[in-house]
């Protein structure tokens, strides 16, 4: 017989951005609330300078990062494959602990687009009969822009978001992305310092009359007081930022916005080391208990609650979903089930360009320093006539410059004379033009349960079907097209590239991206969504699954501004109608 | 070309590093393997903690072809920045046990490289194996113990692992360690040593951050990242507070 503790009124599992927020949210709405983080605490002391400033320990051993040995992915290619565990670490990083990924996030905070947000009805106008693979299964959000932008602009005032406005209610400004959707508020504050990478790339786009900005950015440009009353003080341009904690109060975190008030609520609590293994059910299979979770003394405890959030990541909520029976799986052959299905990813590519005689100081920048244009995305160039869907954001970034990490040319020698010489000669001479690109969502690109393999709590494994698709690989293709123009314009002194073309597959072992997403998707049709499009279940109507899981397909930027926006636009809607009136917030016909 | 900051800048742009450079003392979380007054080992004088005295030699004699000392050129080498010393400490962190991985049977051995490492071994065995059997290969071609070799033979055995030239099965291997995946971890401890803080043991005196103009743990650039195209005029400190 388990533990058991007394009653709360709504259990969060994982206390990272997603949890945070709605911590902020239900606590507001006067509930007792309880979050369960299995990682250990983390506060700023933990990044009090100069800890995080080891490469070794956080870029290379991962300590920030969830542990392959609590809870591992298996990973395959296709249906026929047999999946493998990931071992350790590779193509994604998930955060462990207080902060979860947003505390080693790189912080660039940037919106989708309109389009992006209804990407099948773009598509049904865009697009003729079979331009598009037929095993695609691309969905619109079934939330719009106008109903997300006053979440999308509270949570960058949360996050003090730096940047150059492009579209003021419908105006066009000078310096910022005319292809964004229309603000309803300028960024809170200017931009970041330019760099040398992001001068030279912005000449370039400009002249090939792109239209380049810099990368919206929760890196803070300036001192900032949040909405929560948080302060967050000016980045320092430290260069150990993407995989570190910040040590100077300036990057946006949960820690850095909103923990430090949250925990001042007396109907707030948390636990740390308490590893959520299944979401409890009622005998009817139509509510949650509470949840089950495995202390820091390995005994299991019953947390009952009268509702359940999972906050967990969107792999874990996927998989958390799948282990307590929520919902239906998803089968890929009879195409029936929601849980798993459409699984999505980022692509990534670009081209390495080192110049003998410029100093680029890779060390000095922010995690987000960067910019970037979208004359990419969906809507503002012809991609059928290239035959995909889908788009990329074209930019030049410097997240850091520490030497382990640093590129060198792909025929410099790996090691003896050669490689010092190249490490002299390159280290601080290069700069990155790269593109960051949408994923659709494909019949086999999927979330299961693992058959074999287990975690240490008996629980069977995340399994993850995924690979590259003829989309992406052209999408791949037209983009490199592109950056070479860019380099042409550059001229480098020397140049190579790698992108994932025709014949390539996804590989495991090395970062891709920490932007996984799908799984538990959102929509306003049960058959092919998990949760409805307030990211309730469809199935057990008080469990609310917040996070990446809900995308039903990838767009071309980083997720997180989408991910809190969602979460904020789910909370309103449990503070309106649900805490009234408990119960599925659509009808499932 | 690179300029230099004019001397107004340079000097103001000095002043307030300085007044930013680290507290020396660190409390909880990093472990303090040094201090700044706590000099860098010899590595002559160095007992290894992990390695048998067999197989600390091949590793100086290893570590000293992945990345030669000052006689072939330039720049400090893996011996006189103490690499193989940050090899031997990394052997007992968690890294060397393997602790945060996945480390449960069954293992798959047939799978596609490019679904990551499957055998059922920690980086600690990854080196014990890899050495024996590195070792056992010269003395099938050679006769002779890595570490006799001359330099050239000593490279052509290290290009025939990167290559997988080398055949571990036909050595002895029964869980398909290959030898290109022991000499990829030979090779990127050696770089990580070589570029890590000090802290760790390698990188003695920040001797590689200096070769390529690193400034290490300083961490604050507010006051330089508007200078661009300039040489950044400062040497590294290291975590412990060591300047350079
Ligand atoms: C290196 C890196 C760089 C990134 N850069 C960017 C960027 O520039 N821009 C951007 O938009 N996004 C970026 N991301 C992604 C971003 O961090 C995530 O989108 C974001 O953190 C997701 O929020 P979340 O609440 O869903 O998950 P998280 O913030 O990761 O929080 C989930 C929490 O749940 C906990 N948890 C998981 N399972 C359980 C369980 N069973 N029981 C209890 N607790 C559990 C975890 O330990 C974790 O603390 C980056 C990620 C990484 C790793
Ligand atoms: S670059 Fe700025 S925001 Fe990022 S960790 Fe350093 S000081 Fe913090």
């Amino acid at each position: 017989m388990a533990k058991q503790q007394p009653r709360v009124d709504a259990v969060i599992v994982g206390l990272g951005w997603t949890g945070s927020i709605m911590g902020m949210e239900l606590t507001d709405a006067g509930l007792n609330v309880l979050a369960l983080e299995r990682g250990e605490d983390r506060t700023n002391e933990d990044f009090a300078y100069p800890k995080p400033a080891d490469e070794l320990q956080y870029g290379i051993r991962h300590t920030m990062m969830q542990k392959p040995k609590q809870s591992a992915v298996t990973i395959r290619r296709n249906l026929d494959e047999r999946a493998l565990p990931q071992r350790k670490l590779g193509a994604f990083l998930p955060g462990d602990g207080v902060g979860g990924a947003g505390a080693h996030w790189t912080g660039v905070l940037i919106r989708p687009t309109p389009t992006d947000l209804q990407l099948k009805t773009f598509a049904d106008q865009a697009f003729g009969k079979g331009v598009l693979q037929d095993d695609m299964q691309i969905q619109d959000f079934g939330v719009s822009w106008d109903e997300l932008e006053p979440h999308f602009s509270f949570f960058e005032k949360v996050c003090g978001q730096s940047g150059t406005t492009g579209n003021l209610n419908g105006q066009i400004q000078a310096g910022g992305d005319p292809f964004e959707g229309p603000r309803s508020e300028p960024y809170p504050l200017p931009a970041l310092q330019d760099t040398q990478n992001t001068q030279m790339f912005e000449k370039a786009a400009k002249q090939l009359g792109y239209h380049p900005f810099p990368n919206p950015s929760a890196n803070v440009s300036r001192a900032w007081t949040n909405p929560y009353g948080m302060q967050l003080g000016p980045c320092n341009y430290c260069g150990f930022c993407s995989r570190y904690g910040c040590l100077n109060y300036s990057k946006a975190s949960p820690q850095t916005c909103i923990l430090n008030a949250l925990k001042q609520r007396s109907n707030f609590d948390y636990r740390t080391n308490a590893n959520v293994t299944r979401v409890e059910l009622a005998a009817d299979g139509k509510t949650a208990t509470g949840v089950t979770y495995v202390d820091g003394n390995g005994e299991e405890v019953f947390q009952p609650a009268d509702m359940v959030i999972l906050a967990s990541y969107a792999l874990n909520n996927v998989r958390l979903m799948l282990n307590s029976g929520i919902g239906q799986p998803y089968d890929p052959v009879a195409r029936t089930g929601t849980v798993g299905r459409n699984y999505s990813y980022q692509i990534g590519g670009g081209i390495n360009c080192y110049f003998d005689d410029i100093e680029f100081n890779p060390f000095a920048t922010a995690g987000a320093t960067g910019k970037m244009f979208n004359d990419f995305s969906p809507g503002n160039f012809d991609s059928a006539a290239h035959g995909f869907i889908g788009g990329a954001k074209m930019h030049s970034s410097q997240a850091s410059g520490t030497p382990i990490k640093t590129p060198l040319p792909k025929d410099a020698p790996s090691w003896g004379q050669g490689y010092k010489d190249a490490l002299q000669k390159y280290y601080g001479h290069h700069m990155k033009l790269s593109m960051t690109g949408s994923v659709m969502s494909y019949r086999s690109n999927m979330l299961d349960l693992d058959p074999t393999w287990k975690d240490p709590y008996g629980m069977p494994l995340l399994r993850m079907t995924f690979d590259w698709k003829q989309n992406e690989h052209r999408l791949s293709a037209f983009m490199r097209d592109r950056l070479r123009e860019i380099a042409d314009v550059l001229k480098p002194d020397y140049r190579d590239e790698s992108f994932n073309l025709e014949g390539s597959h996804f590989k495991v072992t090395s970062y891709v991206s920490t932007h996984n997403v799908g799984g538990a998707v959102m929509g306003t049709d049960p058959s092919t969504s998990a949760v409805n499009r307030y990211l309730q279940s469809w199935d057990v109507h008080n469990v609310f699954v917040p996070g990446g899981n809900a995308f039903p397909q990838n767009f071309q930027a980083n997720p997180t501004d989408l991910i809190a926006a969602l979460t904020y636009w789910s909370a309103k809607k449990i503070r309106e109608d649900y805490l009234k009136n408990p119960g599925p917030l659509m009808s499932r016909s | 070309m690179a300029s230099q900051p004019d001397n107004a800048s340079r000097r103001a742009f000095l002043r307030n590093s300085f007044m930013m450079i680290p507290a020396v003392s660190l409390t909880g979380g990093v472990s303090l393997t040094a201090s700044a007054d706590e000099p860098a080992p010899n590595l002559g004088d160095y007992q290894p903690a992990f390695f048998s005295d067999d197989e600390w030699s091949f590793l100086l004699a290893a570590c000293d072809r992945l990345i030669p000392g000052e006689s072939a050129g330039k720049g400090p080498g893996a011996l006189d920045t103490n690499v193989p010393i940050f090899i031997d400490g990394q052997m007992d962190s968690p890294y060397g046990h393997a602790e945060r991985w996945y480390m449960e049977g069954p293992y798959v051995l047939d799978g596609s490289p490019d679904l990551g490492f499957q055998y059922p071994y920690t980086p600690r065995e990854v080196y014990q194996k890899g050495i024996a059997m590195t070792q056992a290969y010269c003395q099938q071609q050679h006769g002779k113990r890595f570490e006799q070799l001359d330099g050239d033979a000593q490279d052509r055995v290290l290009q025939a692992l990167e290559a997988n030239d080398v055949d571990f099965a036909s050595l002895g291997e029964t869980q398909k360690l290959e030898a290109s995946e022991f000499f990829a971890s030979l090779l990127s401890n050696t770089k990580e040593g070589y570029l890590a803080d000090p802290i760790h043991g390698g990188n003695k005196h920040m001797a590689s951050w200096k070769m390529v103009g690193f400034p290490g743990a300083r961490a604050s650039f507010r006051d330089w990242v508007d200078q661009h195209n300039v040489e950044y005029p400062l040497g590294p400190v290291s975590l412990t507070g060591e300047r350079g």
